[in-house]
């Protein structure tokens, strides 16, 4: 997956290497501000409340 | 990520060159040698630039057009290299992205919230200050999700402050200590019921249980601080300073902690509810509290009651 990835992006090793970073940050952020805060309050662990 | 055949990249190892007896296709040619009559062949540009990148489907490039992808595979041995690959490629991820959730839920909210909890002070503060005494509504008249008191506990640390809100929602929950809708308001007979995160969002009640009897909770609203003291284990009402419950026992909360929903105050309590054990909601961890003296006005200790700096 990765290495198919590598190889269909564009330009010599410096470009990939700042394309797979510019890559990675963008999901990293995607799950931290829009996946995370999505899933975190149906998961079970954070009811702090008696009901 | 690296390319997992990195390392025979770097040696330009290449089996198949080796070992073509095993019965693979038959070996790339090597880059011509000037000089040579290879070197009048035509080289395939890209397959010199997948060269090594590709290491699996390299065993299947050849001149009918397949690139050498693993799509192109076999159902052979290469083919279960490379979903065993794939596999593996997509476990590491998933753990990447666990671990990038444990750290979301540690520290990426404490820092969302702490920003919150500063433009929450902030508003706070000015909300206080700009109201003159005739627009100023009682504090029993609170809008669901809007701040209306600050939380301070010298055991938790000595600037620990935590703007509360109305309404234990999540979405009040995530912002700061919520306040339970239908409980007493800070100084009123019956029970201020606040409950806060223990692991994240800012963690306002991670060491709740460190709290001891007699340590002050003190509530700071418009015009007045209040101070309630942990409840002792010999308090003549019964009521314990700290419990851990079931997250259905309700009573906790009720006007007098541990009575019944609907029986009158016998006095003017606060209870703080966190989960427990930590990083889990199995149980609820509790705190009462009863208030000290009465209302301490702003104006005359501005900084604060004593309550606050007595350790």
């Amino acid at each position: 997956m990765y290495s198919w990835i590598w190889r269909h992006l564009p330009g010599g090793t410096p470009s990939r290497t700042l394309i797979s970073l510019v890559l990675v940050a963008a999901v990293a952020a995607l799950l931290l501000f829009v996946v995370f805060p999505w899933v975190e309050p149906r998961l079970p662990f954070n009811d702090v409340t008696v009901d | 990520m690296t390319d997992p055949d990195w390392a025979r990249r770097e040696d330009r190892t290449e089996p198949w060159d080796r070992v073509p007896a095993l019965g693979g296709p038959p070996p790339r040619s090597r880059p011509p040698v000037p000089g040579s009559p290879a070197a009048a062949e035509p080289v395939d540009e890209r397959a010199e630039r997948d060269r090594g990148w590709d290491s699996w489907g390299e065993a299947w490039a050849d001149d009918e057009g397949h690139d050498g992808d693993w799509d192109d595979a076999p159902h052979g041995r290469g083919f279960w290299r490379s979903a065993a690959l794939g596999v593996g490629e997509l476990l590491v991820t998933a753990g990447m992205v666990l671990l990038l959730f444990v750290v979301y839920e540690v520290y990426v909210t404490d820092f969302l919230t702490g920003q919150r909890q500063d433009e929450l002070s902030t508003e706070l503060r000015e909300q206080w200050a700009d109201e003159s005494p005739a627009e100023r509504g009682s504090i029993t008249q609170v809008e669901i999700g809007d701040a209306f008191g600050v939380l301070r506990i010298p055991r938790l640390g000595e600037d620990y402050t935590r703007v509360v809100l109305e309404g234990t929602e999540e979405k009040q929950l995530a912002q700061g200590p919520g306040h339970y809708v239908d409980s007493a308001m800070p100084g009123e007979q019956g029970n201020v019921a606040l409950a806060g995160h223990r692991v994240g969002k800012g963690s306002p009640f991670l060491e709740l249980d460190a709290m001891q009897a007699g340590d002050p909770v003190v509530v700071e609203t418009r015009d007045s601080w209040f101070v309630y003291r942990v409840l002792g284990d010999d308090d003549p009402s019964g009521i314990p300073g700290m419990q851990i419950v079931s997250p259905t026992t309700v009573s906790v909360v009720s006007p007098t902690p541990d009575a019944a929903a609907d029986a009158a105050p016998t006095g003017a309590y606060l209870t703080l509810t966190t989960c427990h054990p930590r990083y889990s909601a199995r149980q609820r961890l509790i705190i009462h509290a009863r208030l000290d003296g009465g209302a301490i006005s702003k104006a005359e200790f501005p900084d604060g009651p004593d309550a606050l700096y007595e350790r």
